[in-house]
């Protein structure tokens, strides 16, 4: 018997087919609201949007709720969470291994910016193709509330116990040790997070995101700096942030006087529109003079802080062959029997 | 410095030998930083040219320059090329350590020295020739500050000389240190004939000793074994090389990267490799671990402290099953220890490094060939059971030179284990990464990148499942982690097989070692016969978990005596975990730990000592 086809509607897809359920992950383990599960949406968003293959995708991380975060994403692409504060060093391997790999990294305050730090410091340095994104709620999270390093002066525990150490500030640490593209967002700011994310897929080099991201079990009382409604309250966004992909290329008509476009790696466009006057995010100097007013202001500086399209990245000062590594052929791994002819005769 | 035992030697008494062919030991006393190397090196190479088997082992000091530093050569028609714990030939260099060298020597050795030390005054038992190497190096190098370098070639005219090195030889030699360095190699060389006019003109022979051509080494080379497992590296397929530098692994990697560089770049210019020297060795192996799972062949090179660093590592590599290789250049610990001298104490703790139920595979190679041949056998084990494997070479094996047999081209492939491809993956539908399908423990794996949707799986070092998501469950972590033991069970049969050195005549003693005492137990068990009219049967450990034929010896002997160089008896220890009950009480312990390359007498004496003898 004939049926008359009803006609269900055919699911939004991207440019290469996928819906955003294939950019989905299992089901969440964190707290409800907490602010890691925020920025998981926003990736799923971010690499559906951009239109990128999950089985490029690798998401390495380190050890706490937001290190756990990647399993609530992207089931497509492989996963590697490895030990506390030592992302880098595995994502590091994983893409001199393959540098065709797009490499997500996840970490926390406390695993980047104390066990961490070392790693990541060296990470910065070497402008690998990384996007680093540090999903930052002031607090060990998994451990249960304690201070971590990014925590700002003040601020106090949900015990009442105040910080007295000065925080660090990745952004301004990852500016100055080399990383090319810097900025910081916050969790509950969709649209800016978003934007933040797909910039970051298009450029090529060590991109640093420091995410504020609060962590609504230990840190979102009065009195901490990283809470909802602190951030509500300090947040000073530097520029309003819109991503044109490559493949979207539409005119869209800007003001060279108020707004930066930057050609991204892969031919998207960054367009800053400039909240502040003369914020120049090509200019290292200024962005980390920038940075340390804002501390003393005691405003949260959101955007996009600094931005270098041009810099070589790790695997282009290492020379690395185009193919993958990890799957060269053994005629090309293994020299032939005349070279250890050759090396045994020196050694005669 | 006490590099040899006074007491010891009296029983060799020389008194009365005329002539002694090709069986000496030469030991150089300098300053390090003076350019001894380069002399030493041509010293070495002049009497292996000549064909005899010959050794030759730098004790250095933790020291850029000024420290005293001493070299042993030793030339064996025998073929013994174990340190030789009693000294023939003393080369007195260094005037801060002249008096207790010549002073630890016993009766009838000799000492060539530097005239103004005097050294003859101090024995009368002792055969010396004194070199005026002030006046004798002005003429040959009117550039003043080059003489501090040249002086000591010097002494290789001397000693060519005295023992009858053919001085063809020792040109020959010069030439290939000095390469392309013409210029360099004139000085040199004119150097070394001032020395050898000097003797010839005012040192009659009064000493036993001679080096006479031989055709002992013919075809031989001479190489390091750091050098070696670079080449065996190279041909391994390495990819991806992490490390930080740490005496004595360094030249490893060095060697890798001049290696790498000439053979391994392709037409277009690129590399076919990525070396990288990390920020510490928490660094180095997390590249590794993260190179491993996406697939590289990825290596890199240590020593204890550095193995002490990758500890949490090595258990997510355990765990979570990422391949790799580390070579352990095993030096005397603890802590920061004696960094420039040789050891074999890192076979306990890293056995076992990590916390929780952890286990490695080790592989131990005694010779530079091993070197070479257990690279890609590091490599293949490790891709095939998706686990670190260390290499535990020592300082010994890896910075001195040795001769070796030409290294053969590998015949075996470069095997990579059970890794999944997208048209697998087509085939099967998908899979369960840490299912045991084939029952030997291994499960399959795919590789990031993989261009399927069900390729993907979750790596971590927490508790996981079949499919590899988190999980708690005890029956799930439990039955993990008893296929992590199947697995490491099935590596018994994988693992390179000892090497066993019986007469079939069901002998009571048998004696066990690895590594560099190799040499020192193949002398030992001459002396044994030969002084002792003792048979011991020999079994050369090369890898850890052992295999069936470990146990079988074990069976097969009353008494053990598990020869190495630490002082808790690490290998016993694991020997102890592994053999039945009833067999523990066979193992006996026969330890060293002064930092000083094993030797023979050493040994024998220590084991008839142990037999009552
Ligand atoms: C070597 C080591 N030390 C300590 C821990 C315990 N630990 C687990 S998570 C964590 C802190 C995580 O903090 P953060 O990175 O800020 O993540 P969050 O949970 O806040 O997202 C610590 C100290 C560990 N896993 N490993
Ligand atoms: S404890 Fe805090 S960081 Fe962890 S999941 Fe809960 S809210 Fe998020
Ligand atoms: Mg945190």
């Amino acid at each position: 018997m004939a049926t008359t086809p009803t006609s269900t509607p055919m699911p939004k897809t991207n440019r290469i087919g996928l819906t955003v359920l294939d950019y989905r992950g299992g089901k969440t383990t964190l707290c409800a609201g907490c602010g890691h599960n925020a920025i998981s949406e926003r990736i799923i968003d971010a690499f559906y949007e951009m239109g990128v293959k999950p089985e490029r995708v690798i998401k390495p991380s380190g050890i706490g709720c937001s290190s756990k975060s990647p399993a609530y994403f992207m089931s497509r692409s492989h996963s590697f969470n490895a030990v506390h504060g030592r992302m880098p060093s595995v994502a590091t391997g994983a893409i001199l291994a393959n540098h065709k790999l797009l490499a997500l990294g996840v970490s926390g305050d406390g695993d980047t910016a104390s066990i961490g730090i070392g790693q990541f410091v060296h990470l910065m340095r070497r402008n690998l193709p990384l996007i680093y994104v540090i999903e930052d709620n002031g607090v060990y999270g998994l451990t249960k509330g304690q201070f971590s390093a990014t925590a700002d002066l003040g601020s106090k525990l949900k015990s009442g116990v105040s910080n007295d150490l000065p925080p660090i500030d990745t952004c301004a640490l990852a500016i100055e040790l080399g990383a090319t593209f810097v900025g910081r967002s916050f969790s509950g700011d969709k649209k800016q997070l978003l934007a933040m994310l797909k910039a970051a897929i298009a450029h090529r080099g060590t991109v640093m995101l420091d995410v504020v991201s609060p962590c609504v079990t230990f840190n979102d009382h009065e009195g901490s700096t990283k809470s909802y409604k602190y951030m509500k309250d300090h947040e000073e966004p530097l520029q309003d942030i819109n991503l044109i992909p490559a493949f979207e290329e539409i005119d869209v008509e800007y003001d060279p006087g108020t707004t930066v476009d930057v050609t991204m790696h892969d031919g998207s466009h960054l367009r800053l529109r400039k909240l502040e006057e003369d914020y120049d995010p090509t200019n290292k100097i200024n962005a980390v003079r920038r940075l340390l007013e804002a501390h003393e202001r005691n405003e949260v500086l959101t955007g996009v802080f600094y931005l270098n399209s041009q810099a070589p990245t790790f695997i282009d000062m290492l020379n690395i062959t185009d193919e993958s590594l990890a799957t060269l052929p053994d005629s090309v791994v293994r020299p032939g029997r005349e070279v250890l002819d050759e090396v045994m005769e020196q050694l005669r | 410095m006490a590099t040899t035992d006074v007491a010891l030697r009296e029983a060799s008494g020389r008194s009365g030998q005329k002539h002694v062919v090709n069986d000496l030991s030469i030991q150089v006393a300098t300053v390090n930083g003076s350019g001894s190397q380069s002399s030493n090196t041509v010293l070495l190479r002049s009497i292996f040219q000549m064909g005899i088997p010959v050794s030759g082992k730098n004790l250095f000091p933790s020291n850029i320059a000024g420290l005293p530093t001493w070299y042993t050569i030793r030339a064996n028609k025998d073929g013994y090329i174990a340190r030789k714990k009693e000294i023939d030939f003393l080369v007195a260099m260094n005037p801060e350590t002249a008096q207790e060298d010549v002073k630890s020597l016993a009766a009838g050795a000799v000492v060539v020295y530097d005239e103004p030390l005097n050294l003859r005054a101090l024995r009368d038992d002792l055969i010396f020739y004194a070199v005026p190497y002030d006046k004798l190096v002005a003429p040959v190098c009117p550039e003043a500050k080059l003489r501090k370098l040249v002086r000591n070639m010097i002494y290789v005219g001397v000693v060519a000389k005295l023992l009858g090195i053919e001085m063809a030889e020792v040109e020959k030699a010069i030439r290939k240190q000095f390469a392309k360095k013409v210029k360099a190699a004139n000085l040199n060389l004119a150097a070394v004939e001032a020395g050898f006019h000097h003797a010839t003109a005012t040192l009659p022979k009064q000493d036993p000793y001679f080096v006479e051509r031989s055709d002992q080494t013919a075809g031989k080379i001479i190489i390091d074994g750091n050098s070696a497992a670079a080449l065996g590296s190279m041909f391994a397929g390495v990819t991806v090389v992490t490390w930080y530098p740490i005496t004595p692994s360094s030249s490893l990697v060095e060697t890798l990267i001049d290696y790498m560089k000439e053979y391994r770049i392709g037409p277009d210019g690129k590399a076919s490799f990525a070396i990288v020297q990390a920020e510490d060795e928490l660094a180095a192996i997390g590249m590794v671990l993260g190179a491993g799972w996406a697939g590289a062949r990825a290596m890199t090179a240590t020593a204890g402290p550095g193995i002490s660093l990758m500890s949490e590592f090595a258990g997510l590599s355990y765990y979570a099953e990422v391949p790799g290789v580390v070579w352990d250049i095993q030096r005397v610990g603890p802590s920061t220890g004696l960094p420039t001298r040789t050891s074999q104490g890192d076979i306990l703790s890293t056995a076992f490094l990590s916390h929780g139920d952890t286990k490695h595979i080790l592989l131990i190679p005694s010779s530079v060939e091993e070197c070479f041949t257990m690279a890609t056998d590091a490599f293949n084990l490790a891709e095939h059971f998706q686990t670190l494997v260390f290499v535990m070479s020592d300082l010994d094996l890896g910075m001195n030179n040795w001769m070796s047999d030409p290294f053969r081209y590998p015949d075996t492939p470069i095997k990579r284990g059970k890794v999944l491809s997208k048209k697998d993956l087509d085939r099967l539908g998908g899979f369960a990464r840490y299912k045991d399908v084939d029952g030997d423990g291994i499960g399959y794996r795919t590789l990031p990148g993989t261009d399927h949707p069900a390729a993907a799986y979750f790596a971590r070092g927490s508790g996981h499942n079949e499919n590899s998501q988190y999980s708690e469950r005890p029956d799930d972590f439990e039955r993990n982690m008893e296929r992590l033991n199947r697995k490491f069970e099935t590596a018994r049969s994988f693992v390179p097989r000892p090497e066993i050195i019986e007469n079939g005549k069901s002998n009571q003693v048998g004696i066990i070692a690895y590594g560099t005492s190799h040499w020192a137990i193949l002398e030992a068990r001459d002396q044994l016969r030969k002084e002792y009219n003792l048979e011991a049967d020999y079994l050369r450990l090369k890898a850890f978990p052992f295999t069936r034929d470990v146990h079988e010896f074990i069976e097969r002997h009353e008494r053990i005596y598990v020869v190495e160089q630490n002082r808790d008896a690490q290998m016993l220890s694991l020997l102890k975990l592994d053999v039945r009950a009833d067999l523990v009480t066979r193992l006996r312990s026969i330890a060293h730990i002064h930092g000083l390359p094993l030797d023979a007498r050493s040994v024998t004496d220590e084991l008839t000592s142990m037999e009552g003898k």
